[in-house]
């Protein structure tokens, strides 16, 4: 790994101002970052922690709104969000194995929009509010395709608003390797509607699957979906499933999130 | 080059870290604590976990620098104080819950930490959480007996494959 300047500011305007300088970059748990540095893909000159930032750190309850820290690990919202919104401590628990969720953190998940990760699927299932230092994004402006968002240059995330839905969860296909996705899909329901956000399927990256949104309005069962295939076009395929074999899961998985979250 | 200082199995220690230094080799190489061992160095494997305020950590994905001032356990601080096995270390010999032994430094981590939140695991439980810990010998049966049996748990209920 080539070597850098490593900073850890203790706050998010100390951490702008750090990012400001040539080739830095944010580090937040770095399970990813820290991997990909060593592969060479990523050589920056400074790194600025975001670990040591508090008003980055914890979780808030208020009313039927979560907001969630971006500095927040997994193993922090498996736990801490459990009561509160189930279906979102439920996802963090499963994402890859004990030691990762205890470094991992739910903005470096969203930052990063891996194509297979999970977190992209709970903010766009719920329709999430990404808060970063210069505005609020909402999660369907978001995500922007494969390992790209709507951040700015410099620009963090600091914390996540998720409405808490009536009923939630995610049903997740280990790719047993990696312990990322093979599929993965967040289903919830609120008074007004439901949401579907499939991760882990798409060369696009997250996204909604409108279809079974419709479906489940009217009818929140998995016969509601019976019939219902999402198309396979632009599904990933590689040696772990093809197209098809995504598509067919994508449906799978929506059927298991709705009989779980009800 | 910056000075990182931790807590390390109970001593304040310290060594110079740049920043990119690994805690993995901040461990071994600053410390010379080789009882941590890196097997796969990209997040895989888990032979390198120790546990960081409490919590399990793969040393060789965070960088010293990020944990200056941390709480940290390897497996050097298992042992009881008189140099004997610890109890969990203890288990893993009377079970054979090794063969080669290069997984077990983050095997024993890993179930210190595991116990220390969940005192009596199911079997299930076990394997659950030591899913991010790869061993290429045991085919984990005794790994599995072993965690039981550092539980203060009947391992002969444990089913025999």
């Amino acid at each position: 790994m080539h070597n850098f300047e490593f900073v850890k500011p203790s706050t998010v305007a100390d951490a702008v101002q750090a990012l400001a300088a040539e080739e830095a970059q944010p580090l937040s748990g770095g399970q990813t970052l820290i991997p990909s540095m060593k592969a060479r893909l990523n050589a920056p000159e400074v790194l600025v922690s975001l670990m040591g930032i508090a008003e980055m750190q914890g979780i808030r309850h208020e009313g039927d709104m979560l907001e969630v820290g971006a500095a927040t690990t997994h193993a922090r919202v498996a736990t801490e969000a459990a009561a509160a919104f189930p279906g979102l401590a439920g996802l963090a628990a499963q994402i890859g194995d004990p030691a990762v969720r205890n470094r991992g953190t739910l903005g470096g998940s969203l930052a990063n929009n891996d194509p297979s990760a999970c977190y992209p699927a709970a903010a766009l299932g719920t329709g999430a509010v990404i808060v970063t230092n210069a505005r609020e994004i909402a999660a369907d402006d978001f995500f922007l395709g494969m390992f790209t968002t709507a951040l700015d240059e410099d620009e963090i995330i600091t914390s996540v608003r998720f409405p808490i839905p009536q009923k939630s969860a995610y049903g997740k296909f280990l790719q047993p390797a990696s312990r990322f996705a093979l599929t993965g899909v967040f289903v919830a329901k609120y008074a007004d509607g439901v949401r579907v956000a499939v991760t882990g399927a798409s060369e696009n990256g997250v996204f909604r699957w409108s279809e079974a949104e419709a479906a489940l309005a009217s009818d929140f069962s998995a016969e509601a979906l019976s019939g219902l295939s999402c198309p396979a076009d632009d599904m990933i395929a590689d040696l772990h499933g093809s197209a098809a074999y995504r598509a067919h899961l994508v449906a799978v998985m929506t059927r298991r999130a709705v009989v779980a979250a009800s | 080059m910056p000075r990182v200082s931790m807590k390390v199995n109970g001593k304040p220690m310290a060594a110079e870290a740049e920043g990119r230094t690994l805690l993995s080799a901040y461990l071994r190489e600053g410390l010379g604590l080789t009882g941590t061992h890196v097997g796969c160095d990209t997040s895989q494997c888990g032979a390198c976990v120790v546990l960081v305020d409490g919590a399990a950590v793969k040393a060789c994905t965070a960088f010293a620098a990020d944990l200056d001032g941390a709480e940290v356990t390897t497996i050097e601080g298992m042992a009881n104080a008189d140099g004997s096995l610890g109890r969990i270390q203890q288990a893993f010999q009377d079970y054979h819950g090794l063969q080669c032994g290069f997984c077990t430094p983050g095997m024993v981590m890993s179930t210190a930490a595991l116990l220390a939140e969940n005192p009596k695991p199911t079997e299930d439980e076990v394997r659950h959480y030591l899913e991010g810990n790869i061993c290429r010998c045991t085919g984990y049966q005794n790994i599995v007996r072993a965690v039981m049996a550092a539980s203060g748990q009947d391992t002969t209920a444990l089913a025999a494959e």
